[in-house]
């Protein structure tokens, strides 16, 4: 039970951490995830790699599509960007991995505003399928300009190294996918406590108020698109990094698809629940696949039906989610502490 | 110059097709407001459905024709009724997904049912292409052409004349006052998806009598929202016209420009049209902008 | 010395025509009352000055400076604040960051140090934490509800945030929208002792669209009447009471319902 929370100044009610119980398990997540790498495998390294850079990627679409109400068909177009971006960099000029990490960033923001000027002047839907043209386009160029992207053999990339230190397995990657994530949550979570997080729920939530508000509509979501194809930049270079090969197939329209499924299952608008959907998305397909696995064992068959069933149990993951739980996986997590809160008082 | 007209009376007929499919999307669009992402698949399955009457259980041509239909309304209203009456007032990036979510579930269902094979109809019309003066045309095109114009032609004198044509078009233009007319505004709702699902159905039909079908059909379906944003998403002459004009931009853009530039252009121009309109006209060259209120 | 004018004001929608030819002045320290029928163009005004509409004639004055091109956040910037009449609050968020976002123009934290939430951007966002508290929750007797969505809040609660939130915009005009309408007799009193209270004490001024004649009759200093989107008459609130316009327009079109 916890309660009697109180506090004497401003600053500790505006801490993120409220309360000692809070920062108790905050203390153990992380403890857990520095022990994780030591005692999983590499199967559950892996998983737990392509989970992190997809909460990276999560994140940034929820400050776009979540928190500022923009949405975005071509999320995966920027994670793309990035990810080419860092391939060019790595096998062209060789640059450092390090350095790589915020120019592919910095590379899919830039596009990302070129895409998102113009979105000032469109709302909703039209919006929406601008960033779907923005889609086709991307992937188009991936495929067809050679010259640059290797058309679709796409590009291979070496092993990365920091200081002369070598990621080339899950394990050692796993200490690069960690912090940044820490990092990128962190930053997320500061900026909604800050005047620029409020401007972008003003304008989802009514965006001819927010300006009489002083709120400068164009400059703030050419912001949220900025820092969201960033961070999208961000994940595709650690994704070309962890894969060491990027081929245009790695990012075509299903994968954006996929993005916002994350941040509508995790909770849209809810960093937390970015970091929720991020894990629910990639760990739900690889259970079906083991589930199928055991199953193969009696029907030798069953295998034949995975791409299919992954299709259905993800759609019905989206519609179920929609029509019965709207906030996602962070509003049952909410309802969960909210219970263990007061237990076992709770009446 | 024979080029350029065959070019053009191929991207007519194709028009004609996007512009038979794009009209029951703007039929659910104008009287639900919802964006129906799922409209590919809609063909899709529109199209095995037809390939199950025909060629699995053997039915006549026209009674397939019909059960096509029929089917399709069915599922237009199930849709309706188990999804999308719950998300009423809900953000439009929910309802956006759940047509998505749907799409995904329909692409699976239809692999786990008729699995990823190529499938195709036997011939329905006679194989001898159609010559208008100079231009031939192939046969499969130019029937294709000839039932979506059909098509089009009773949706529109059904949307113009017939009772629940008329109570369609009050819901959509202010749904409260529809209402307090007595209109059933949630029957309209239904009825639109039901027509919305015939009119994307016939069109999968159309376009698996051209080049077969696969699950992954639907992919076509992206290349309505080029079709629907340059007539505007809430208008019905716009959504026909804009078919053709896709239909034109992508055979020219095709034929032309194919040894000039790689990769599928032909997929890729309309996007490119798109982008170009909406940057001039972000309501497409056809649609209301509205106006707000405080 | 008149702090806002509006001069020659007209604004039509397509083929409408919403208003034709208003002029006001508001002094400063005042209140200034724009009343009128349903549909007199009395929203469309507020609109104008707050730049929410673009008249197609005519020209907004602030402090002796042509505002009427500027974008509607470069005026909240220079100190317009504006409640609505159907209340324009941001559901999602607590009645504390609802009044917090009022500040926004003249904060200074931007997106990267948003992001980082160090030096500055803290010591910023802590300062604004302590004028919301008191200099403005304090005053409209909000402490209670401050951590609860707005969502959940009684309308006439809703119509108090608002305020809060428009006083966190540091104004010097406050352009309020029916600031009372559907509230009971309690909250309409508060209401107008807050608003009385915000100009005696602040020294704000205020301009003001109601139905409620009492209320206009009790606070206000000078009062426009608009009909058909024209000015009709103006005057102090006994002189309009009293002009045979106004009583032909609006209150006697009043008296004849009841």
């Amino acid at each position: 039970m916890r309660i009697g929370d109180y506090k004497v100044s401003y600053a500790a009610d505006e801490a993120v951490f409220r309360s000692g119980t809070v920062r108790f398990w905050l203390g153990a997540l992380f403890v857990a995830l520095a022990v994780f790498p030591f005692l999983a495998g590499d199967y559950l390294l892996y998983m737990a790699n392509l989970t992190g850079i997809a909460i990276v990627a999560a994140v940034g679409l929820n400050i776009l599509t979540g928190a500022a109400g923009q949405i975005s068909l071509g999320h995966a177009a920027f994670a793309g960007i990035g990810a080419y971006t860092a391939a060019i960099l790595v096998t062209r000029l060789g640059l450092p991995f390090l350095l790589c990490l915020p120019l592919a960033g910095l590379s899919a923001a830039f596009f990302g505003v070129i895409v998102g000027a113009p979105s000032m002047r469109m709302k909703g839907l039209y919006l929406c399928i601008a960033t779907l043209a923005a889609q086709v386009i991307f992937e188009y160029l991936f495929k067809n300009w050679d010259g640059l992207t290797g058309g679709i053999r796409g590009i291979n990339v070496p092993p990365p190294s920091i200081l002369g230190f070598t990621l080339h397995n899950e394990f050692r990657f796993y200490f690069v996918t960690v912090p940044v994530v820490i990092i990128v949550v962190t930053a997320a979570r500061n900026l909604f406590r800050t005047r620029v997080g409020r401007a972008f729920i003003a304008i989802r939530d009514r965006d001819f108020s927010a300006e009489l508000m002083g709120i400068n509509l164009f400059r703030y979501k050419l912001y949220a698109f900025a820092l969201s194809s960033f961070l999208a930049g961000v994940a595709g270079c650690l994704w070309v990094n962890f894969i060491k090969i990027v081929t245009p197939e790695h990012f075509p329209l299903h994968e954006s698809i996929r993005y916002l499924a994350m941040i509508i299952v995790g909770g849209l608008g809810s960093v937390l629940g970015s970091i929720f959907g991020a894990i629910f998305m990639t760990i739900v397909p690889e259970v079906l696949k083991s589930a199928l696995n055991l199953v193969s064992a009696v029907s030798p068959k069953a295998m034949a039906f995975l791409s299919p069933l992954q299709a259905v149990v993800f759609g019905l993951l989206i519609v179920v989610f929609l029509v019965f739980e709207p906030h996602g996986l962070a509003e049952m997590w909410r309802r969960v502490k909210d219970y263990f809160r007061l237990w076992p008082f709770e009446h | 110059m024979s080029i350029f007209l065959e070019l053009m009376a191929n991207g007519v007929a194709v028009g004609g097709v996007y512009a038979l499919i794009a009209l029951g999307f703007v039929l659910i669009y104008k009287a639900t407001s919802i964006i129906n992402f799922a409209t590919g698949e809609f063909m899709m399955i529109g199209a095995y459905f037809f390939y199950t009457f025909l060629v699995l259980l053997g039915l006549p041509v026209v009674l397939s024709f019909i059960l096509v239909m029929a089917c399709a309304a069915l599922l237009g209203l199930v849709v309706e009724r188990a999804i999308l009456r719950h998300m009423l007032g809900q953000p439009t990036i929910s309802i956006i997904m759940v047509t998505i979510g749907l799409s995904s579930i329909l692409v699976g269902l239809a692999e786990l049912i008729w699995t990823s094979d190529f499938k195709s109809f036997p011939p329905l019309f006679p194989r001898a292409p159609i010559v208008i003066g100079e231009v031939v045309i192939r046969s499969n095109f130019f029937w294709g052409f000839v039932i979506a114009m059909a098509a089009v032609a009773v949706f529109a004198l059904l949307f113009k004349y017939a009772k629940v044509g008329v109570a369609m078009r009050a819901t959509a233009g202010d749904q409260m006052a529809a209402f307090s007319m007595g209109i059933n505004v949630r029957s309209m709702f239904t009825v639109a998806w039901a027509l919305g699902a015939i009119a994307a159905a016939l069109g999968g039909l159309i376009i698996g009598n051209i080049g077969g079908i696969q699950p992954n059909l639907g992919h076509l379906g992206l290349t309505i929202f080029p079709v629907v944003i340059l007539g505007g998403l809430d208008s019905i002459a716009g959504a026909v016209l804009g078919g053709f004009i896709v239909g034109i931009v992508e055979n020219l853009a095709g034929g032309y420009l194919h040894d000039y530039v790689r990769g599928d252009i032909k997929e890729l121009a309309p996007f490119v049209v798109l982008v170009l309109i909406l940057l001039f006209k972000p309501y497409g060259l056809f649609g209301k902008e509205e106006i707000e209120r405080l | 010395m008149t702090l806002l004018a509006v001069e020659d004001l007209s604004l039509s929608f397509g083929g409408l025509r919403v208003l034709s030819e208003v002029s006001l002045e508001v002094p400063a320290g005042r209140i200034l009352a724009i009343i009128g029928p349903n549909g007199a163009g009395k929203t469309s005004i507020l609109n104008c000055i707050g730049g929410f509409y673009r008249p197609q004639q005519g020209r907004i004055l602030f402090q002796g400076r042509d505002i009427t091109r500027l974008s509607p956040d470069r005026r909240a910037a220079l100190g317009l604040a504006r409640t609505f009449q159907n209340i324009a609050l941001y559901r999602g968020m607590t009645v504390l960051d609802n009044i917090k976002l009022g500040a926004h123009a003249y904060l200074r934290t931007g997106l990267l140090s948003g992001l980082a939430y160090w030096g500055p951007a803290r010591r910023e966002e802590l300062a604004l934490r302590q004028e919301v508290e008191e200099e403005i929750i304090d005053f409209l007797e909000i402490e209670a509800i401050r951590k609860l969505p707005v969502a959940a809040l009684a309308y006439g609660l809703q119509k108090r945030v608002e305020l809060a939130r428009a006083l966190a915009m540091r104004p010097q005009v406050l352009l309020m929208d029916e600031p009372v309408a559907g509230m009971n007799a309690e909250e309409t009193e508060d209401m107008a002792r807050f608003i009385l209270d915000i100009k005696e004490e602040r020294g704000l001024t205020i301009v003001l669209i109601e139905h409620d004649m009492n209320v206009i009759m009790d606070i206000s200093d000078y009062v426009v009447v608009v009909n058909f989107g024209q000015k009709i008459a103006e005057g102090t609130p006994e002189q309009v009471q009293a002009h045979p316009e106004v009583i032909k327009a609006y209150l006697g079109q009043k008296g004849s319902q009841a």
